[in-house]
């Protein structure tokens, strides 16, 4: 029984991290109506972003904060390379530019690092509990996750830029009338978004080895965390990413981790049928009635 | 019928299937042929894609489920019951187009995105759910002997009849993106592709055709996949439901020009052809999934309406002659 109880509060603790990159993707798609399939190539970018900071000889938590300043960078750049002309056209073509960005990036990543698994060396003490211990990094990596979602939620609700992004998101045409420069926002959304997979990939990095291919695994499940928690809803994000972890903190117990993945897309595709604006979204309106 | 046999389409699906059996015929070229098939499985792939992008406008990414799950169920039925491999095929075929339909009527109440989204979840979760499944060899695959090749008689044979059942299969694809196209129930999946709403409140049964298409988009791609894996003899989970094939049909598609009958197919053989040549081109070999993303990435950004696209603009009576 404890042991389970263990196994789901590290399965929170992980699921956090899954949040944070779902966040990233919620946010681009709340903003300007993208869904972003070059999210993955984005955190495996993070990772090996942290692996060479890390050996150039940067503490690995130190290192997070130029992987968030270059992520956000590269991503403002990729808006203005894909993104940018596809806002307004049919959703096909947006998936199709950031489909296409994310196979060059990773084809780049294959020829470049081949598929070799990769390892950042990370020891910190862990917590010692009833005869159970709870991983140092993944208590780091929860730690961090906290502080950044709050930076997020500090930005976008206590300055003005933060408030403009939310503006855009609510109504591009309104806001561009008051005076609000869409196209710079939402070049600055996109940039924040990528940012964020950027940081939960180092994040990542820092838990589990991982390869150039890990991208597409972790970018389904950001799909998995953001339709628990619906569309565009960066709070639902980090729920739903804590849900997600549960589960599999839930499962590992009592079935092989191959059938985790099964369960998982099983539920995906469920509640994006029965509950397309997310399984929170969707409380939040029941209680509203 | 008989003014259909006036359109000059029709004479040239029939020319290409011809040309297909005819070239690697000539002087026994086994090299041609291989390359050919290859072509014919992208043109397969794009054509009946085409049908669900092009036509009823609904987005995709996992459209390999349905080859993958033809392959494993004629390799499974073949292997583990000895049926004759286009009985097996046909069945695959039938029941694949069963299953999609009834994922269908779960799935395509989703749009745009969220559909999208659906089917790479779809396609994952089956290859996930694959990979487990014990009576399919789990993630280790399943082999075919090389007895399954006796009933064709013999590998030698065996090739070529697997090559003119594909070619078959690729004609079929073409005839029935031609046929759907032209019929009433083209008409309706257009009117979908535009105004989903609108195509309903004209009394398009939106939902019945939606499923019926994307039913029948699975059919031939499973059909396909039976004779592709088992003519390879082996099948395993990561081959089977490779995300990056269905990118590369979509490449196909969007290369030659979505919606247009022509184009995907066009697109197929073009991208086979490039991919073919940079993976022989030792330089290129390893940049083959980059080439593709940046021309996919550029058609998106500058010419999203393909090579069909582009030939309409520039030349508009082609649109009544190559459709």
């Amino acid at each position: 029984m404890l042991g389970i109880l263990v196994s789901i509060v590290d399965g929170v603790l992980v699921g956090s991290v899954y949040g944070l990159a779902a966040m990233g993707l919620t946010l681009i798609w709340g903003v300007m109506d993208v869904i972003n399939l070059s999210h993955g190539a984005m955190i495996v970018a993070g990772m090996f972003g942290l692996f060479y900071l890390v050996t150039l000889g940067l503490p690995a938590y130190a290192a997070l904060i130029p992987v968030l300043a270059a992520g956000f960078a590269v991503g403002v750049g990729l808006y203005w390379m894909s993104v940018h002309r596809m806002i307004g056209r049919p959703p096909l073509m947006s998936l199709l530019a950031t489909f296409a960005v994310n196979m060059v990036l990773i084809g780049l990543g294959t020829a470049l690092w081949g598929t070799v698994l990769f390892n950042v060396p990370v020891s910190l003490p862990g917590v010692a509990w009833k005869g159970y211990t709870f991983t140092g990094t993944h208590i780091m990596a929860a730690v961090a996750t906290s502080v950044i979602a709050g930076l997020l939620y500090l930005f976008l609700y206590r300055t003005r830029l933060g408030k403009a992004i939310r503006a855009v998101a609510g109504n591009r045409e309104a806001a561009e009338l008051n005076g609000i420069p869409t196209t710079q926002v939402l070049a600055l959304a996109f940039g924040l978004g990528i940012a964020l997979a950027c940081i939960s990939g180092a994040l990542i990095a820092t838990l589990f080895p991982f390869t150039v291919l890990s991208g597409t695994a972790y970018q389904l499940k950001s799909f998995v965390v953001t339709v628990l928690g619906g569309l565009g809803n960066p709070a639902g994000a980090l729920l739903g990413g804590i849900a997600l972890g549960l589960l599999e903190g839930l499962l590992t117990p009592f079935m092989p981790v191959s059938w985790t993945t099964v369960i998982e897309f099983g539920v995906f595709v469920i509640v994006l049928i029965a509950f397309p604006r997310g399984l929170f979204g969707f409380l939040r309106h029941a209680r509203s009635r | 019928m008989i003014r259909a046999l006036r359109r000059p389409t029709l004479w040239l699906i029939v020319a290409v299937t011809l040309a297909f059996v005819l070239l690697p015929l000539r002087g026994n070229d086994v090299a041609l042929r291989e390359g050919l098939l290859l072509a014919a499985v992208y043109v397969i792939l794009a054509t009946n894609l085409n049908l669900m992008i092009g036509y009823a406008g609904y987005v995709n990414f996992g459209n390999v489920v349905f080859f993958g799950l033809g392959g494993y169920t004629c390799v499974w039925l073949v292997n583990s019951h000895a049926w004759p491999l286009v009985a097996a095929a046909l069945l695959a075929g039938a029941l694949v187009s069963l299953v999609a339909f009834l994922f269908g009527l779960g799935i395509l109440k989703l749009r745009g995105a969220y559909f999208a989204l659906a089917t790479i979840g779809v396609n994952e979760g089956v290859k996930a759910f694959v990979a487990n499944f014990a009576p399919w060899g789990g993630s280790a695959g399943i082999y075919l002997s090389i007895e399954a090749y006796q009933p064709l008689g013999g590998p030698a044979r065996g090739l070529w009849i697997i090559y003119f059942l594909m070619v078959l299969v690729m004609g079929l694809s073409l005839l029935a993106s031609y046929g759907i196209k032209n019929a009433k129930f083209g008409l309706g999946l257009r009117a979908i592709g535009q105004n989903e709403d609108a195509a309903m409140v004209l009394g398009v049964p939106t939902r019945r055709y939606k499923a019926l298409i994307y039913s029948a988009s699975a059919f031939l791609p499973a059909v396909a996949g039976a004779l592709f894996f088992f003519k390879s003899a082996f099948i395993a989970p990561d081959d089977a439901f490779d995300l990056a094939l269905s990118t590369e049909a979509i490449v196909a598609v969007m290369l030659g020009g979505q919606g247009t009958l022509v184009g995907p197919a066009v697109g197929a053989v073009f991208y086979e052809e490039l991919r073919s040549t940079l993976l022989t081109a030792q330089a290129f070999s390893h940049f083959q999934l980059v080439i593709a993303g940046a021309l996919l990435l550029l058609i998106v950004q500058f010419v999203p309406g393909g090579l069909m696209g582009w030939i309409y603009r520039r030349w508009p009576r082609m649109r009544r002659i190559l459709e």
